[in-house]
């Protein structure tokens, strides 16, 4: 991969940084009077996902990380790695470890799009949609003559993610859940 | 369609700021200060290891060869300096390579100003009397520092006596990288890390603040003398609002000798860093040879001083066009 210099540093450039993949967020020049001049740099590991700071001397470089965000759906899982396709039609399959898969493991669904980040072709993360249909599997009853104003109960979705969902909602409905907040939007 | 094509300053901005300038005419025209106009491109550079400049070959009457374009105009006014011309102002296009951001632009408008006659303590009072002319709502103090009370202040060390390794420890905990990222760097890289990352955002909140007695190694085109501790300082000023480095003014070194040396100096600390050498300006030599009236001078930079008076975030928001958009 190519080298970036402190001047190249923009939002959403991918460099290697402590031998992880990091995507950078912000760059601010600091240059003191008349002297040497540095770069503040806002960084998020891609590995971990944490956001961290480092201020570099200007002129310095980083190595570029080959990442590549991806749409790919969702295939299956045999309990130790989970399956998806690229939706370019090559029909190619992606392996993904269930550390990479993180939180979005709560949120899969056959052949639904998903953001895939791969690094040196190896999938380091997954993204689900911002919006995603499931089914209830299992919640308390409805109440009958319940509106939408009023308490909340929890409802384990076909996914296994628990969400809070008004009263009446019954299982066996689908709804359309918010997977930024975890919050129930509407029926689908 | 792409909007890029707009420019970064609205049009009204553009009225203000002209405005503004009008105004600073008007400072020096009150003051019998000549205004001038000098060309952006010279013979020589800036040799300032910290600076990078923009070259541009140019076929003259001396045929084929490289001109310089200017970090600031200070060259060309000490040669009219020297010719006895007085006291002289000049708002100047100047450019830095590389220095682009929320307040740097690659190219930007330099006012400079020398005072033939002046002592620093006097241009420093000039200085704050034209920023409160141009910022008429600004009623803050102007508060003086001295550079090592400040490091004494905000980070309880000594810029002339504390050990290397104290000042590198500081800098790689203050700018969160690695040990070896410091490893190699002397005192002033240190002290350049912690006043930019430390020091100066918290200058000039609701005051200007003037910073005196800089390091002798820090001098640039300043003079050096002795302060009232005993180190060898350089005699120059930097002025700060709201954390932002507005002016740097100097008691201007005027001994063709010391001068050489001085460029010299930066162009074999250019060979050590493998950076190109910068050609010195043979013009200013010879003109400080003739002799340059001793006296004080500044560089401030107006787009900052606009971007203030006008309450603008980012520099772009007072540039007709930022550097990205050009």
């Amino acid at each position: 991969m190519a080298n970036y210099s402190t001047n190249e540093f923009k939002g959403g450039l991918k460099v290697m940084l402590d031998g992880d993949p990091c995507s950078i967020i912000e760059n601010e020049l600091v240059k003191p009077g008349k002297g040497q001049a540095f770069n503040r740099v806002k960084l998020r590991n891609l590995m971990t996902g944490r956001v961290g700071e480092r201020t570099f001397k200007s002129g310095d470089s980083l190595e570029g990380a080959d990442v590549m965000e991806l749409e790919m759906e969702y295939l299956y899982n045999d309990s130790e790695m989970w399956y998806f396709m690229k939706t370019d039609g090559s029909f190619e399959q992606y392996a993904v470890e269930k550390k990479a898969l993180g939180e979005t493991e709560k949120w899969l669904k056959e052949q639904v799009p998903y953001t895939v980040t791969l690094w040196n072709d190896n999938a380091i993360h997954v993204a689900p949609p911002n919006f995603i249909e499931l089914e209830v599997v299992e919640t308390d009853p409805g109440l009958k003559g319940d509106t939408a104003q009023g308490g909340s109960k929890p409802a384990t979705l076909s996914s296994g993610a628990v969400v809070r969902v008004p009263l009446f909602i019954n299982e066996g409905e689908v709804l359309k859940i918010d997977t930024r907040s975890g919050e129930y939007v509407s029926r689908a | 369609m792409t909007e890029s094509w707009r420019p970064t300053a609205s049009i009204e901005t553009l009225r203000e700021r002209a405005r503004l300038l009008a105004s600073v005419r008007r400072f020096f025209a009150a003051r019998d200060v000549l205004e001038v106009e000098t060309p952006v491109l010279g013979q020589g550079g800036s040799t300032d290891v910290h600076l990078v400049s923009l070259s541009t070959m140019a076929r003259t009457d001396r045929g084929h060869r490289r001109l310089w374009l200017q970090t600031s105009p200070e060259f060309h006014m000490k040669r009219l300096l020297a010719a006895g011309s007085g006291p002289i102002f000049q708002l100047a296009r100047s450019f830095r390579d590389g220095e682009v951001g929320a307040r740097h632009n690659l190219e930007f408008t330099m006012l400079e100003w020398y005072r033939p006659g002046f002592t620093l303590a006097d241009l420093i009072d000039e200085t704050t009397a034209l920023v409160a002319n141009i910022l008429p709502r600004f009623h803050g103090p102007v508060t003086h520092y001295r550079y090592r009370q400040l490091f004494h202040t905000h980070l309880a060390v000594d810029p002339f006596t504390s050990s290397l390794e104290t000042l590198r420890r500081l800098a790689v905990e203050y700018g969160q990288m690695p040990a070896r990222a410091m490893a190699e760097e002397g005192r002033d890289t240190c002290l350049d890390l912690l006043m930019g990352l430390v020091i100066e955002p918290q200058l000039g909140r609701n005051e200007l603040s003037v910073v005196v007695d800089y390091p002798a190694s820090q001098a640039a085109l300043a003079r050096r003398h002795q302060d009232a501790d005993g180190e060898w300082v350089a005699s120059r000023f930097e002025l700060y609002l709201n954390g932002i480095e507005l002016a740097n003014g100097y008691d201007e070194l005027t001994d063709a000798a010391e001068q050489r040396a001085r460029f010299m100096e930066d162009n074999a600390e250019r060979r050590r860093l493998g950076l190109p050498e910068v050609d010195m300006d043979e013009h200013l030599l010879a003109a400080l040879e003739h002799g340059m009236p001793e006296g004080a001078g500044v560089a401030l930079g107006i787009d900052r001083l606009v971007q203030l008076a006008l309450g603008k975030a980012r520099l772009e928001d007072v540039l007709s066009f930022s550097t990205p958009n050009c």
